[in-house]
């Protein structure tokens, strides 16, 4: 039994997955790629975005795959790291902008 | 001042020694598949060459610059330097040939005592010639910073380097200043013409990742670059060539260093692609030594793996039709050379 939750070997082995469900991770897979791929957005941009959602999701796996590919397709450490803090605003933002749900509901029950 | 791995009399600076650590340094790397079986995988082992098209001269190891990565182990601190009469040897072997392009590496090659005789030996030949300049030697003494001109008056093709289009990690793998200068010798090289549209002077830079991982696809990497030394410094260049960086001498130093050579590797192996391979350089380029010796590439040549000895094994003894038929030694190395979209002196190979 592993006795840890994330293992960095256990990101090579995402495709066997496959192993007990063989369509449905084909069709993911083929989307995955599909979703990569150079389009309106550039195949950079794109690993961009996936960096700052891999901070959003908090997924290790996603962060070292997507720090890689980042690398790997010519984005600089300075683009990473506002990749990240755009991460960071919206996850802050989205907290903070309820407090106008809490304002309302305040205003609501007080005198 | 950093020093060569020569100089230093490091374990890496022994070629036998970077081919044991290759195959043998962990279990992941013993249990590899070996270059060979790839090769044998898809038919093209023995692997032989399709025709010598480029002529490879390093001209000297010798260098302005010590480099992070450098496959050559150069530096200040190296003398090996081509002498004039072996650089008779190559004359004579051009002119005895059909071979269109001759490509000048180093070290920096114009630190070779003979280099603008030669070039203009080549020229007379009518031969195409590329010059693989570091652009920081561009600014430094005077005889090198009319360099720019000499190359235009032969219309010399200058393919340099230029990791990445920003100061910080250009200057962690190339040394401290060598962005700016870089950028100098572009804007110089720029002014004459070389990268301008219609002046029929070629520049083309060369990218190569500055750590642990693989160049991304060529063509939006020069896209990228184009954009960001356009929008900086107002910069304008021909092509990029994307070259991944082969294991061996500085690199795979480094790799050992940031322990990351099994997944480097690991890399490498996984991203064979079988095209990237029947395109390799060594199939249409011989790499001749600063000491006349004939390669493959000129990482056998860091390797000290000369060309098969049925063949001619020194510039001396050129017969064209034997090294064609020669069998190119290869090792875990070559793996650099098959990853992904395959990687050459002239970018990716696919
Ligand atoms: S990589 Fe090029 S510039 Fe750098 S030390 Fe090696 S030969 Fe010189
Ligand atoms: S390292 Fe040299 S011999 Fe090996 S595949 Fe590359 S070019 Fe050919």
């Amino acid at each position: 039994m592993s006795d840890s939750y994330y293992n960095p070997k256990d990101l090579k082995k995402f495709e066997d997955v496959g192993e007990f469900g063989p369509e449905l991770a084909e069709k993911f897979f083929d989307y995955y790629g599909a979703v990569f791929e150079e389009g309106a957005l550039s195949a950079r941009e794109k690993a961009l975005i996936a960096l700052a959602v891999s901070h959003t999701v908090q997924c290790p796996y996603c962060i070292d795959a997507y720090t890689t590919e980042s690398l790997e397709k010519g984005a600089s450490e300075e683009q990473m790291m506002e990749a990240v803090h755009v991460a960071s605003a919206i996850r802050g933002g989205s907290s903070l902008v309820h407090g106008v749900q809490m304002m309302n509901k305040t205003k609501d029950l007080s005198m | 001042m950093i020093k060569s791995l020569k100089t230093l009399s490091h374990d890496l600076s022994d070629p036998a020694y970077q081919l044991d650590v290759l195959n043998n340094y962990s279990e992941s790397l013993r249990q590899q598949p070996k270059f060979k079986e790839k090769l044998e995988e898809v038919d093209l082992y023995p692997l032989r060459p399709t025709g010598i098209e480029i002529f490879q001269i390093n001209v000297g190891y010798m260098c302005n610059m010590t480099c992070k990565h450098c496959h050559v182990d150069a530096g200040p601190d190296r003398d090996e330097v081509m002498t004039k009469e072996t650089l008779e040897h190559c004359l004579e072997a051009l002119r005895n040939s059909d071979i269109s392009t001759v490509d000048l590496t180093g070290g920096a090659p114009e630190m070779n005592p003979h280099f603008r005789w030669f070039v203009e030996q080549v020229s007379d030949l009518g031969k195409e010639i590329i010059v693989r300049s570091n652009l920081t030697i561009l600014t430094t003494a005077p005889k090198y910073q009319e360099l720019p001109e000499f190359f235009a008056e032969h219309d010399v093709e200058v393919t340099c380097s230029l990791p990445f289009y920003n100061k910080s990690r250009t200057d962690r793998q190339r040394g401290e200043g060598t962005y700016d200068r870089s950028i100098e010798a572009l804007k110089k090289l720029n002014e004459i013409g070389y990268g301008i549209e219609g002046s029929g002077l070629e520049l083309n830079l060369v990218y190569n990742p500055t750590g642990a991982f693989l160049p991304g696809s060529q063509e939006s990497l020069e896209k990228e670059f184009k954009r960001q030394l356009d929008r900086k410094h107002g910069i304008r260049f021909n092509n990029l060539f994307t070259i991944t960086n082969l294991p061996i001498s500085r690199y795979l130093n480094f790799l050992l260093e940031s322990d990351n050579l099994d997944e480097y590797m690991d890399r490498l192996i996984t991203s064979f692609n079988p095209s990237a391979a029947k395109g390799v350089m060594c199939r249409n380029t011989i790499s001749v030594g600063w000491d006349g010796t004939l390669y493959d590439c000129d990482f056998n040549q860091m390797l000290e793996m000369p060309v098969e000895e049925e063949a001619p094994q020194h510039i001396s003894e050129w017969n064209e039709a034997k090294l064609n038929g020669r069998e190119i030694k290869i090792n875990q190395h070559c793996f650099g050379c098959t990853a992904g979209a395959g990687s050459s002196c002239g970018g990716t190979t696919t």
